[in-house]
């Protein structure tokens, strides 16, 4: 350890590995991830993280509730972009009983997404930033999720925990004052994101950090299941929604952003990329709704509540919502696989119904699990300092990795 | 899509007649189910044969079916980019058979097949380092199989006297409510508690 081992033949010193604690509590860990390192000297040898501090057992508990009471569990997933996972969700779920969703609903739920990704996208960027020592980016980005958070709140009522996505549609029209502001807002913010990059891209200390760290090639893609920007900074245009699109996607007009060398700083521009690319997308739906004004967002029948004007008159639909808020919508037996582009990368759902009410077994599928098991394999040979930039790079958020 | 799949499940079929039991095209998605024993050169023949290039590992779950005589069904994802296809695989399994473990091919399988543990006590042979993951230092028993309580068995506080945090079994001050929606309105053939005396007598 010290000079006192000395080997007075050789001059050489007797070194011992020796192990840290990353985390719980660490402002890096992004969470709450308690890692052990392996070191030698600075270098780490072997990364073990321990992970399930945060686990609820979300899945077992979806297991005594309906369909419709599980929906709001899965904001609690990936607290950082909630309307993404419900989506998800929701597909499934649509997929299963063969529901098709009004057009206009279709629209909400990809701009809503897209404002999912946007909010996680800054706080990811901003926060890796912090990670490497930058203290403005985080206090810049900050605002700006603000701002988007009043958008969840001004469409379902809650800032983050938003059950707005349901199965058949969403929960209710947009105003029009609001599409209004978000028009508004994806042409304001454009100068934000190059304030932002203004400090960050072209920033001596944020390459040094980041450039040529955790290098991931095509071979690691694929052998640790990496989806997402894990995937398109390393140069391959995956995107599920390009790939396999789902919704309205198809009709979108937008770019997937690629990086060349798969390093951390590859993946911060892609991520940035992606934020201006999601805005083309926003506006696009924006334009598209124009057409479809006034349209019901719910496709009315066993999965959605009946209209507030016809339950004051039918009997029936006063019966069909008191039924579907108690018993909930059944949903038929079979099994399926769901999955969307997160922000994070492919979140999915695999749903196995019996034909109740509720879920037989429902497994969530987290983009940040196989990026998280990685960790070993990506941080060998790195510096201990480089384990906080890599971590952040990977996008890892424990509400989904722990469920 | 739909025909491409098909497609792809006779060539699975033709080509890996030992491991596979059935494959069949349902709702649009490929779900073949699979031998136990057949599950590691199955798993390589997805990976390598140039039709599938299932190089990506998605998911390893399983489900619980108390009621069958092979309890567990062990489910595998598997996505190709290169041939923008998914598959399903399936395992059925008895309660104390033990899965030849995939993560010499997937190295992502470790911690799938380890959650898999965790929550279902299927035991993994060939896994480097099956741990438990997501579930406490020193937990006992297996959460997601069907006979383990939603309120689980223990729950900690942190104990003022003894300055630690300790365990003890969980004391519910309300029974866990289970609403039954059995509904004899609905048409559907529902054995109603008594009925089935009436077909002895």
């Amino acid at each position: 350890m010290d000079g006192s081992r000395n080997d007075v033949l050789t001059g050489e010193q007797k070194i011992r590995n020796f192990n840290i604690n990353f985390g719980p509590q660490h402002p890096a860990a992004h969470g709450v991830l308690r890692m052990v390192l392996e070191l030698d000297g600075e270098i780490v040898e072997r990364a073990d993280p321990h992970i399930g501090l945060l686990h609820r057992g979300t899945e077992k508990l979806m297991e005594s509730r309906t369909y419709l009471q599980n929906l709001p569990y899965f904001d609690r997933l990936d607290y950082v972009s909630p309307m993404n996972q419900e989506h998800a969700w929701c597909l499934a779920i649509e997929k299963l009983t063969g529901t098709v969703i009004p057009r206009r609903a279709s629209l909400i739920r990809v701009l809503y997404s897209e404002i999912g990704r946007i909010l996680n996208h800054i706080l990811n960027v901003t926060t890796q930033a912090m990670d490497v020592g930058a203290l403005t980016p985080p206090l810049w980005g900050f605002e700006e999720r603000e701002k988007l958070m009043v958008f969840y709140e001004r469409a379902c009522g809650a800032r983050l925990h938003a059950a707005y996505f349901r199965p058949g549609g969403v929960h209710q029209d947009l105003p029009q004052d609001l599409i209004d502001d978000i028009y508004q807002w994806t042409e304001e913010f454009p100068d934000v994101l190059d304030d932002i990059s203004g400090l960050l891209t072209e920033n001596r200390i944020f390459k040094q950090r980041n450039v040529d760290i955790a290098i991931v090639d095509r071979e690691t893609v694929m052998q640790y299941g990496f989806s997402g920007v894990m995937v398109r900074g390393s140069g391959m245009a995956w995107d599920l929604r390009r790939a396999q699109p789902y919704e309205c996607y198809d009709e979108m007009d937008f770019q997937i952003p690629v990086g060349k060398n798969g390093d951390c700083y590859d993946r911060y521009l892609c991520r940035m990329q992606e934020m201006r690319e999601s805005l083309k997308i926003m506006r696009q739906c924006i334009e598209l709704m124009e057409a479809v004004k006034g349209q019901d967002v719910m496709a009315r029948g066993k999965l959605t509540p009946p209209s507030r004007a016809d339950m004051k008159t039918s009997m029936e639909a006063l019966i069909h919502h008191f039924k579907l808020y108690t018993e909930g919508f059944h949903v038929p037996e079979g099994e399926v696989y769901a999955a969307v582009e997160a922000p994070k990368g492919e979140f999915g759902v695999y749903l196995v119904s019996d034909g109740t009410n509720k879920p037989y077994k429902s497994k969530i599928r987290a983009p940040g699990y196989p990026h998280l098991a990685a960790m070993d394999h990506l941080c060998r040979g790195h510096q201990l300092a480089d384990v906080s930039a890599i971590l952040g790079s990977l996008d890892v958020v424990f509400g989904e990795i722990d469920r | 899509m739909s025909e491409a799949l098909t497609e792809l499940g006779d060539l699975i079929a033709v080509r890996q007649e030992d491991a596979l039991i059935s494959a069949e095209v349902i709702r649009g998605e490929l779900v073949t189910t699979v031998t136990t024993a057949g599950i590691v050169p199955f798993v390589q023949f997805l990976q390598s044969d140039g039709a599938c290039q299932f190089e990506t590992l998605v998911d390893i779950t399983a489900v619980d079916y108390p009621d069958r005589e092979k309890r567990f069904e062990m489910v595998y994802h598997f996505l190709s980019m290169t041939q923008n296809q998914r598959i399903r695989v399936k395992i059925p399994l008895r309660e104390d058979e033990v899965v030849p473990s995939i993560s010499g091919i997937h190295p992502s399988a470790n911690w799938f097949e380890r959650e898999v543990y965790d929550m279902y006590g299927i035991m993994f042979s060939g896994h480097p380092d099956l741990r438990r993951i997501l579930t406490d230092y020193g937990f006992r028993g297996y959460p997601l199989r069907k006979d383990f309580p939603t309120t689980g068995y223990v729950e900690v506080r942190y104990d003022e006297v003894e300055k630690r945090v300790v365990y003890e079994p969980v004391q519910l001050t309300q029974d866990y409510r289970q609403f039954d929606f059995m509904s004899p309105w609905e048409g559907a053939e529902y054995i109603l508690p008594g009925d089935e005396k009436k077909e002895e007598a």
